[in-house]
């Protein structure tokens, strides 16, 4: 299996998302250079890293949309191919039209990094599969703009589909305001597409998937997707 | 007039540049002849405070600067210091003061990118970056704007560079009021065999200038970081430059990617001073001399004179050199990270800087005395009369107290111990995942990859101490950064300091600056950690009023297994608590009186280096054996403060503790004071015969003294209970406070 992961000019959490798929699962991974007119067909993942892509102008991931790599991207996702896109990746996503909804300023109107807690909402995807239902992950969050929203129409359909993947909860599962780090609708954190086959979420697996850590919390992520994949079953 | 280079200088244009007429005469002495409008500029910048070490070079040159780790030492952008398996780490802590002042947002921001630019300028990832930061009393009308201002700014620039920052101080003082301090540090990883310097050599070599346009901001900001402030001090605002970190990150991306070529010769980003600083520092350095285009500079604006241009503190900007006839290949590779690059000069085998408008020489000036001309100072000294009165403490403003437990509280609720989460939440401290070490614990740790080492850092000053004593105040600084990096496991490697003072010409400023220095000094070599990188800032001043002297100190050090890596909080419940160290009946300087007492007054507590060293040599000790299960070093609230830390640090869950000590002490001096060379470990009963034979052995103070667990901390002394405090109420005060004095 071959992954792919993105530099836009301003990625940050490229370098990360390269180490734990490279040196952590041994993954064949390349670099994608936004300019570079990489045909994707040869991948079978690819990551929208972290970061301030185009320094965050205008809008989070509202600049990037337009990168020529993107084309691309949408067109991969289209045929089916899975698509992780974290935090600005995630941003990238929302903005590009993969994933509905928007991501605006945390409601504390201020940049926030800690480790929060996650409950999984839908084990059947491709990025969750290996999760047990209702199950709390410990993940960090690092986003100025990551506080989901989109209308009650639309939050509905998120609903009704089961499209919501992670909330923000207690380290025992209860999703509540409290516990709603950045004012997201619903505690959302993570959602895929219809198609399941594109999931964007704000907190970093990668930050907690090297076993140099005690908390390996995000492998189980990355675990999901692999064993997907191999097994090479249809979506 | 102003922009003119015909007229001839009057003595208010020399008064206005900051130089005074035994300057100017100098300049027309050595150069032999009156320099023009232009050259005065860059004499103004180049031999203010800021850029020349005029007033400290003198003292300086006593501390310590080599060993055999030191690669590098103070002159270039940053030290270098071997780590071993062909590896070393650049670092540097430098100030942004008065920028941050006047624009606290812009001042800060601009301050991380200075410093990330002087690390990846020597071919280093920055892996790290730190802070120190000192604002005024939590009261003061100003403080919330500066601190939410300096924040936002640090987190918008370092978060958005990909570089986390990973630790640092904050301190509130009354005597911060007028002047805050904003000292950043960087720390980036290099191949040993991979430096670059900032030398122009090689005649005929193409100068490249890249990144972003330049602009006409920061004109005059070294010259404006070289006065007091006064009353007009917000006129100076327009004088600080505005950053853009999305710039930053691809200036380092593609410096990095530069520096993988072998035909790049010296690169140096443009810092204080802009264009002028780098070009005479590269040929200064080569013993060459450049001639400068200012035609081919790219710039934001039209119509700008070559006197703008050559003192714009525009930010983002390198400069480079290398081979001849790879200007093609540098330009395409600046185009790939869309950088603004052009060729604007070439070294030339004489050491003059020669600069063109177009055919229209606009500067000819001799490189050293631009460079090395001004005069070293060697400014009067004299005893400050404020010492008189404030060599003891007056007990009788000190009642004995029958409990602890109001003190604790009001301890924990200081703004100078209260829990920083507020602050460093808002930085992305884990980005790279090299951060083994969270904030919140003695000194920040981050693994080397590739390699099992780990790197430890503590950035620290009390400069209360320094105020009542600035020799035994700036060695504590040493002394405490050494033990919080043998806490976590590590042991020093070397030092960057950021000395930030008053008003030089003030004799007893001066004489603080000459006694922290040698007392620093004094304190390196005892420890032998070299001083590889510093940066001075004088002129903190306001209206006559100076801060206290912060001669703030960053100590790197190496763990030999990052397995050693040990934190401050207690784990275990059944954990025994053990003090290495002695306590004595010390109260100058401390919180405990400045917060309880309202009194700064005595002599900073005791420092004994030998003490010092052999207590961090029984922590490492015990940490390198695996019998540790935390260690903390006790300083500002003294061992209370400590022991309340350690329970509640936890990131998941604190922990209870109960004491039973017997003293023949006072209880407050016991608990409150701050007795030097102490720290608190925690670990398994098991290993509790081992640890006091190891310390008796070596002849060191280790006392057991209770048991982690239950949901209080309870601290008996003589049989009596004097502290009692429920764990969830005392960490809802420690980590609440803070949001409340600035949100």
């Amino acid at each position: 299996m071959k992954c792919g992961v993105v530099v836009f000019p301003g990625s940050n959490c490229d370098h990360d998302c390269f180490h734990i798929l490279r040196h952590v699962f041994k993954l064949d991974t390349e670099w994608i250079w936004h300019k570079d007119n990489v045909n994707l067909s040869k991948f079978d993942l690819i990551v929208l890293p972290g970061g301030f892509s185009y320094g965050d102008y205008l809008r989070a991931g509202a600049i990037a949309q337009f990168s020529s790599v993107m084309k691309e991207v949408i067109q991969f996702a289209n045929s089916g191919g899975i698509v992780l896109g974290i935090c600005n990746g995630f941003q990238v996503l929302v903005e590009a039209g993969l994933l509905p909804g928007a991501l605006i300023q945390n409601c504390t109107q201020k940049f926030i990094c800690k480790t929060v807690s996650l409950r999984v909402e839908n084990t059947s995807t491709p990025f969750s599969s290996e999760c047990l239902e209702k199950s709390v992950l410990s993940i960090p969050i690092a986003h100025h703009q990551g506080s989901y929203f989109i209308d009650p129409e639309g939050l509905n359909q998120l609903e009704d589909n089961q499209q919501i993947v992670f909330r923000y909860c207690s380290s025992v599962g209860e999703v509540t305001d409290e516990f709603n780090p950045n004012g997201s609708v619903n505690n959302i954190a993570g959602i895929v597409n219809e198609g399941r086959n594109v999931m964007g979420l704000m907190p970093h697996p990668e930050r907690c998937a090297d076993p140099a850590w005690s908390n390996i919390d995000g492998q189980i992520i990355f675990k999901s997707i692999i064993k997907k994949l191999h097994s090479g079953a249809s979506l | 007039m102003k922009n003119s280079d015909s007229n001839a200088i009057t003595s208010d244009m020399i008064r206005q540049h900051g130089l005074t007429f035994g300057e100017f005469n100098r300049i027309e002495d050595l150069l032999g002849r009156e320099p023009n409008y232009t050259e005065l500029g860059i004499f103004s910048v180049m031999w203010s405070e800021h850029c020349s070490y005029k007033s400290s070079r003198y003292y300086l040159k006593k501390l310590p600067t080599t060993g055999p780790r030191v690669l590098q030492g103070p002159g270039e952008n940053a030290g270098v210091v071997d780590i071993g398996d062909g590896m070393a780490v650049v670092f540097k802590i430098e100030s942004h003061n008065h920028p941050s002042f006047i624009e606290p947002r812009e001042g800060a921001a601009t301050g991380v990118g200075g410093i990330l630019r002087d690390i990846f300028t020597m071919g280093a990832r920055p892996i790290a970056l730190m802070n120190s930061l000192r604002f005024g009393a939590v009261d003061h009308p100003s403080t919330r704007f500066l601190v939410n201002g300096v924040v936002d700014g640090i987190s918008n620039y370092g978060n958005c560079t990909g570089v986390p920052t990973v630790g640092g101080e904050v301190y509130f003082d009354s005597c911060y009021n007028g002047n805050i301090l904003v000292n950043v540090f960087c720390i980036g990883l290099i191949p040993s065999d991979k430096i670059f310097l900032g030398n122009a050599s090689g005649v005929g070599n193409p100068v490249i200038y890249f990144g972003s346009k330049t602009g006409r901001d920061g004109i005059h900001g070294a010259s404006m970081a070289s006065s007091e402030f006064d009353e007009s001090s917000e006129e100076k605002r327009p004088t600080v430059q505005v950053g853009d970190p999305f710039a930053e990150k691809l200036l380092i991306e593609a410096c990095l990617e530069l520096m993988k070529e072998d035909w790049v010769v010296g690169i140096q980003d443009m810092g204080a001073a802009g264009l002028t600083c780098s070009t005479f520092e590269m040929a200064g350095r080569a013993g060459t001399g450049i001639d400068l285009d200012l035609s081919k500079v790219p710039k934001r604006e039209e119509g700008m004179t070559p006197y703008e241009i050559l003192l714009s503190e525009s930010q983002e900007r390198m400069l480079v050199v290398v081979k001849k006839g790879m200007e093609k290949k540098a330009l395409s590779l600046f185009d790939k990270w869309d950088l603004d690059a052009a060729v604007v000069g070439e070294v030339t085998d004489k050491p003059i800087v020669r600069i063109f408008d177009n055919e229209r020489e606009v500067v000819n000036l001799p490189v050293e005395l631009v460079v090395d001309g001004a005069l070293d100072l060697k400014r009067p000294i004299k005893k400050p009369e404020y010492l008189k009165n404030l060599d003891h403490v007056d007990l009788a403003f000190v009642s004995e107290l029958v409990r602890g437990d109001d003190i604790l509280e009001k301890l924990l609720l200081s703004p100078n111990i209260t829990s920083k989460h507020w602050v460093y939440e808002q930085y992305d401290h884990m980005v790279r995942l090299n951060t083994l070490g969270l904030p919140g614990s003695d000194a920040a740790v981050l693994r080397v990859k590739g390699s099992k080492k780990a790197l430890a850092m503590s950035v620290d000053c009390n400069s209360r101490y320094c105020y009542l004593s600035p020799f035994v105040g700036a060695q504590i600084a040493v002394a405490e950064c050494v033990r919080n990096i043998a806490c976590s496991g590590g042991e020093p490697i070397g030092l960057s300091n950021c000395l930030n003072f008053g008003n030089p010409e003030n004799p007893e400023i001066m004489w603080q600056f000459e006694q922290a220095v040698s007392g620093m000094g004094e304190a390196c070599r005892f420890f032998d950690i070299p001083v590889v990188s510093g940066n001075v800032s004088l002129y903190n001043e306001t209206l006559g009023q100076a801060i206290y002297p912060t001669p703030t100190v960053v100590v790197v050090g190496l763990l030999k297994d990052r397995l050693h890596h040990t934190t401050q909080w207690f784990k275990e419940d059944e954990d025994l608590i053990g003090l290495i160290g002695l306590t004595m009946e010390e109260f100058g300087g401390s919180e405990y009186l400045n917060i309880v007492c309202d009194r700064v007054e005595g002599l900073p507590p005791q420092l004994d280096l030998n003490t010092a060293k052999s207590v961090n040599e029984l922590c490492l000790e015990f940490i390198q054996k695996g019998l540790l299960n935390s260690a903390h070093d006790c300083s500002e609230g003294g061992l209370a403060v400590a022991l309340a830390e350690s329970c509640l640090s936890h990131p998941h869950s604190p922990k209870g503790a109960v004491l039973n000590v017997d003293s023949t002490l006072r209880n407050d001096a016991y608990l409150f004071g701050e007795s030097q060379s102490r720290i608190l470990v925690s670990f398994s009963a098991k290993n509790r015969l081992a640890m006091e034979t190891k310390a008796k052995i070596m002849g060191v103070p280790f006392l057991v003294m209770g048991k982690v667990g239950g949901d209080s901390l309870v601290v008996n002394i003589n049989g009596k209970e004097f502290i009692n405090g429920d764990i969830s109420n005392l960490k809802k005060l420690w980590l609440g406070a803070l949001e409340t004095y600035v949100r």
